[in-house]
């Protein structure tokens, strides 16, 4: 499937992943992550249980400290 | 626009600061450089020597609350401002209350744990209103790795990776760079693009 993540047209192959697989296949390991799909706000405790399918718009912001 | 013109624009709209520290000291002081008059600043902090390294505080101003010095110093750039501060800890229960009525927010954190809550907050309670975080700015050098990136209205400037531990301290260049690319981007979108 094609999904828009981070600005940036992904490939994904397959048709519908979590919230948490699609962090694993990315590889995004950081620990402190804001995360919308769609423009709506997704909580780690929901990571398992929301799925992106085809033109899914994800954001994936990573947080760092410092300031 | 002439410089007269974008201070009598700036001067209308009103932005929040969640935090005076590196981020929020050195981004409030060049907004209101540019023309900003009306601010709403959070911390429950108070100034310590080694703040002094990158905030926009003095020797003298040690132990005094960060917000209290911080008003003081705004006001010896320009006299004229009308600025809201709040001696108190930001949490997702107050930052409706605290910001409902600004233009733009500012996320001016330290510890990625209130960057988050901060950034989750918005997104719940003031889904509308544009937000500038900064993320990624420990360490020295490397100019050409900060930038910037929008997230439908959420802004991003940093270098997304740096992180600050004891061999990696945030440092007044890298962190002013940051707040001032994070005040240039509040005047973007206040403004529109040049």
């Amino acid at each position: 499937m094609k999904i828009v993540l981070n600005n940036r047209d992904e490939e994904i192959n397959a048709e519908v992943v979590t919230i948490k697989e699609l962090l694993e296949i990315k590889n995004f390991t950081f620990r402190m992550l804001v995360v919308k799909v769609n423009g709506v706000l997704v909580k780690k405790d929901r990571y398992e249980h929301v799925y992106v399918t085809e033109g899914d718009n994800v954001i994936v912001l990573h947080l760092v400290s410092g300031g | 626009m002439t410089f007269e013109e974008i201070k009598d624009k700036l001067s209308h709209f009103k932005i929040g600061i969640a935090g005076a520290g590196g981020l929020g000291s050195n981004c409030a002081a060049s907004l209101i450089r540019a023309g900003v008059k009306k601010l709403v600043i959070a911390d429950f902090d108070v100034v310590c020597e080694s703040n002094l390294n990158r905030q926009f505080y003095f020797a003298d101003q040690i132990g005094v609350l960060k917000v209290k010095a911080l008003n003081d110093n705004l006001l010896r750039i320009y006299s004229n401002l009308d600025i809201d501060f709040r001696v108190l800890k930001i949490t997702h229960e107050n930052v409706k209350e605290l910001f409902q009525n600004c233009d733009v927010i500012v996320e001016a954190f330290d510890d990625k744990h209130e960057k988050q809550m901060l950034i989750e907050s918005v997104i719940k309670y003031l889904p509308n209103i544009p937000l500038v975080i900064g993320s990624g700015m420990a360490g020295w050098g490397d100019n050409n790795s900060i930038v910037t990136e929008k997230f439908d209205n959420l802004f991003a400037c940093g270098d997304k990776v740096s992180e600050i531990n004891e061999d990696l301290p945030p440092i007044g260049p890298r962190v002013g760079i940051v707040a001032n690319m994070q005040a240039n981007q509040v005047l973007e979108i206040l403004l529109g693009k040049m």
